[in-house]
């Protein structure tokens, strides 16, 4: 397909401004840019026909089952979308005088009380803009903690188990941190043996997420969160698996310091393709003092910003974050409410072993028992004796419209495929893509190598990532 | 109670039972019991879509909106042709995950590489990335991309926006590494103490151009003096003035980076923004976050994959070059949409007419006795007057005629902003105002 570039032709456009009103000025030379920006030169028609093929060539959670693990692709809500445009949001500057943003930092505040009770924390601050800046956010309050009370250049290493995401070992780097990784047992939880031999008095944190990326909830959480406390260090909750246990565990009651949420995975927000999102992170009274400035107050009715404290680790974003994706949750959890949050556990966590039991009959489930809200598969067998891997079923799946689970993930299972189907997925759904599944793996065992050609049927076939790689071409220009 | 799922309670029992359980508390049974909520959560009960609807819409106006905006201060507001909302609110890119899976995010993936090769265009530079954040932690990304094993320290103007200083400084205290602040002469960052700062341990130089103030900096000549020292020099860009002045490349600048919110996002009260981040072909591969490629497909056809994806935390975990995973990619097509739709001319005219604005605005204002302007270089859509009455009294008097006036600054000035949105009627109306106050 035809980049916007090529669909360029010089001298059109629309026009969308009127005349200029004042006097025209213009800056002095020696200011200015010596030639335009070239940009591409479109009618309205244009642009609406492609982004409408774009849109053609692309895949949401509007168009059908999106099990991607770990990333709790459950259905927007379209409310949402109607409160966030709503101009007394979309049209606030975030400098307006406080008087007249009541009701924004009353969002901000509100959230705030119901996250709190949601995690079992004590504050939260709505600044990070996605889960790994939460993540950033929240060891950052662990570093404080430990400079003020003058341990900060002896408390430097965060414990990651190896089944943890990517972003928790890369955060603690950021955060000048050395990152411990422990392995996990045989039954895919943390070795406590292990967990006790890594602590000590150079140790600043735990980081975990609870449910794990295996899916499993990891039923000696209590004594985890003991082991590091009586090491002198802090336990951080990465909250993206929240979706499994949220209205009926919180992070606080199992012992976590602080806590990221990814709004745009728990609380439905929809994902933009890759952002925005929000990490909005918790964190119990002590660590309070820390969190970003400003915080949002609310006392006798009235709703203010304090940016007055001495002991924060500053601001991590400009403003207060991403504000319209905290308008569209705070939306989702008065829709759902006390009854609803649970309610929407229980059916995730219902969905992934249904699915999982599903599948089962072929697929070989990397831990076996009750899962939590998603499940591993492992394809070593097959890679190795049959000759198909986890990324030939993916695949085959998107020949057939479905969105593949997440590959390769986590590292500690071999051709891993994690599927998380969410709560939001009919018996229907979950049945039809199950027989889909199965029917691709039976393909796939008589006709290993036909699997490598696939998919057929998408808008591209199977891309050279290794050329992209090594001869980048990050944009588009005219020679091509 | 309001909920988005579509299991029967007849369907819940098929599914317990073809999973051999009785009730859906097994589900929990690893749950240690203690930590299982006794009394369930201490919040409302939900409500149905037309009573939170109302119950938003009410929170929504307590906000006063304001008819007129003569502020900036890092978010602006400016026209957004009907055309960019029809795009970005399309379901699939709203719903979309990141594109993992090539051959069926073909549309997301081209839509970022039209806006990389976009910012390349208006900053000059080689390459970008498919966002970050905002501007503000876009320049603390950069900073830490330009720091090597014996250059750790970055130097930042203190003409750069506040919150842009912050974050730099936060992310600084978090890498252990140095940030240090270029004080500030007559508004312009001040060369000869720069000068005096740049040692060999200094990584980078921030800037923003134009300047906290609207001000305009020689960021050529600071771009020498910089690359003289030895170290990189990382611009921050409004963006639409970016028609019309000196591109980052120009300059000399290793890393360009900018708030995006200007092309087509909303006030928003401060988010969903974008953080754009490009930067020379030597610094490619120190670039953070998502960037995507072209390539070809299995037959040969055109294709676009997300690549060099060895600088990324999922491949080399605490040995990326950041953290960051989810971006602001629904903010990037935003952006990409309203500049495919205002064109190279429509830009620049945008971009003239916020300069005209302000220009005729602050000849306006520094004509009423005690206005008058603060700084005399050379400004873009910003500017800081002088305030001869209390600020209160003057924004009251403004507020009743549904104006926000300029930013006051802790030192009794103010920092105005006119955009392409402002007329002169309004303009006028401002002025009015002004003289009636300050003449009580």
């Amino acid at each position: 397909m035809k980049t916007l570039f090529e669909k360029s032709i010089a001298g059109r456009g629309s026009v969308y401004l009127p005349e200029c009103d004042v006097p025209k000025i213009t800056l002095s030379a020696d200011l200015s840019r010596k030639t335009n920006a070239r940009l591409p030169e479109l009618s309205e028609n244009d642009v609406s026909r492609h982004y409408s093929e774009l849109e053609r060539r692309a895949y949401g959670v509007n168009n059908g089952f999106y099990p991607l693990g770990s990333c709790t692709m459950k259905y927007n809500p379209k409310i949402d979308e109607k409160v966030a445009a709503l101009s007394g949001f979309a049209e606030i500057h975030p400098l307006q005088p406080i008087k007249t943003a009541q009701g924004c930092i009353e969002v901000l505040t509100r959230s705030e009380k119901l996250f709190c009770e949601i995690t079992g924390m004590d504050a939260m601050t709505f600044q990070p803009a996605a889960g790994a800046h939460g993540e950033f956010t929240g060891v950052l309050l662990i570093k404080k903690y430990h400079e003020m009370r003058d341990e900060g250049s002896k408390r430097t290493k965060v414990i990651v188990p190896d089944s943890s995401h990517g972003t928790n070992p890369a955060t603690a780097a950021m955060c000048g941190m050395t990152v411990v990784s422990i392995p996990s047992g045989e039954d895919g939880c943390v070795d406590l043996e292990k967990l006790r031999q890594a602590v000590g008095e150079d140790t600043a944190g735990l980081m975990l997420t609870n449910p794990n990326t295996l899916g499993i909830f990891d039923k000696n959480i209590l004594e985890i969160t003991k082991i590091v406390h009586e090491a002198g260090g802090l336990c951080y909750y990465d909250g993206a698996n929240l979706n499994a246990v949220m209205g009926l565990v919180r992070p606080g009651d199992m012992g976590f310091d602080c806590v990221h949420l990814n709004l745009h995975k728990t609380f439905a927000t929809p994902h933009g393709g890759g952002g925005p999102g929000s990490g909005a992170v918790g964190c119990k009274a002590f660590l309070a003092p820390y969190l970003p400035i400003p915080l949002a107050v609310s006392a006798n009715a009235e709703q203010s910003l304090n940016a007055d404290f001495a002991e924060s680790i500053g601001k991590v974003k400009s403003f207060y974050g991403n504000f319209l994706v905290l308008v569209r949750a705070l939306t989702y959890i008065l829709t759902l409410g006390r009854e609803g949050i649970p309610y929407a556990a229980t059916h995730a966590v219902l969905a992934a072993n249904y699915f999982k039991k599903r599948l089962s009959e072929k697929y070989t489930i990397a831990h076996e028992g009750i899962c939590m809200h998603e499940f591993v598969m492992t394809l070593e067998n097959e890679a190795k004796q049959q000759g198909f891997t986890a990324m030939d079923i993916s695949k085959a799946l998107l020949d057939r419209g479905i969105h593949p689970p997440t590959m390769y993930f986590p590292l500690i299972v071999h051709e891993a495929l994690m599927a998380e189907p969410t709560e939001t997925e009919s018996k229907e759904a979950l049945d039809e893509a199950a027989d889909i599944f199965l029917a691709v793996y039976d393909e796939a065992v008589k006709n290993p190598e036909l699997m490598h050609t696939l998919p057929q049927k998408t808008p591209i076939r199977r891309p050279d990532e290794v050329s992209a790689a090594r001869n980048p071409r990050l944009r588009w220009s005219a020679g091509e | 109670m309001g909920h988005y799922l579509s299991i029967t309670e007849d369907q819940k029992a098929q599914m317990l039972s073809a999973i051999g359980l009785n009730s859906t508390e097994e589900l929990y049974s690893a749950v240690p019991s203690e930590l299982v909520l006794k009394n369930g959560l201490d919040i409302p009960s939900g409500l149905s879509e037309l009573e939170v609807l109302r119950e938003m819409s009410s929170l929504a106006a307590k906000n006063k909106v304001f008819p007129t905006i003569f502020r900036g201060a890092g978010a602006y507001r400016h026209y957004i042709p009907a055309i960019v909302s029809a795009v970005n609110s399309k379901e699939t890119f709203v719903t979309a995950y990141t594109p993992y899976q090539a051959e069926i995010s073909q549309g997301i993936l081209q839509s970022i590489f039209e806006y990389q090769t976009m910012i390349c265009e208006l900053t000059g530079m080689d390459v970008s990335n498919a966002s970050v954040y905002d501007g503000a932690s876009a320049a603390a990304e950069a900073a830490a991309m330009c720091r090597e094993r014996k250059r750790t320290k970055t130097l930042v103007s203190s003409a750069a926006h506040p919150d842009v200083i912050s974050v730099i400084k936060t992310y600084c205290w978090g890498a252990n590494a140095e940030m240090l602040i270029i004080p500030e002469k007559e508004g312009l960052t001040d060369i000869d103490a720069l000068r005096g700062m740049l040692d060999e341990t200094v990584s980078g130089v921030y800037l923003a151009q134009p300047n906290f103030y609207g001000l305009i900096e020689d960021a050529e000549a600071i771009g020498r003096l910089v690359h003289e020292a030895g170290a990189k020099l990382i611009m921050g860009v409004n963006p639409i003035a970016a028609a019309l002045i000196k591109t980052p490349a120009e300059c000399g600048a290793d890393v360009a980076v900018g708030e995006g919110q200007s092309l087509g996002m909303p006030l928003s009260f401060g988010g969903p923004y974008l953080g754009f981040m490009a930067a020379t072909s030597a610094m490619m591969r120190r670039l953070p976050g998502r960037i995507v490629g072209e390539t070809t497909d299995t037959d040969g056809n055109r294709a676009f994959v997300l690549t060099l994806q060895a600088r990324e935390q999922h491949i080399r975990r605490e040995k990326a070059s950041s953290n960051i995973c989810s971006n602001q990619a629904l903010c990037a097509t935003t952006a990409a949409v309203y500049l495919a739709a205002m064109g190279p001319e429509g830009l620049k005219n945008a971009a003239t007419q916020c300069l005209s604005k302000a220009h005729y605005m602050a000849a306006e204002i520094s004509a009423i006795s005690g206005f008058s302007l603060r700084y005399k270089g050379e400004f873009f859509h910003e500017f800081v007057t002088e305030c001869p009455v209390s600020h209160e009294a003057l924004f009251d008097a403004l507020e009743e005629k549904g104006i926000l006036g300029g930013l006051p600054l802790k030192d009794g000035g103010i920092l105005w902003c006119a955009t392409e949105l402002n007329t002169k009627k309004e303009i006028d109306l401002l002025v009015s105002v002004l003289r009636e106050v300050s003449e009580k």
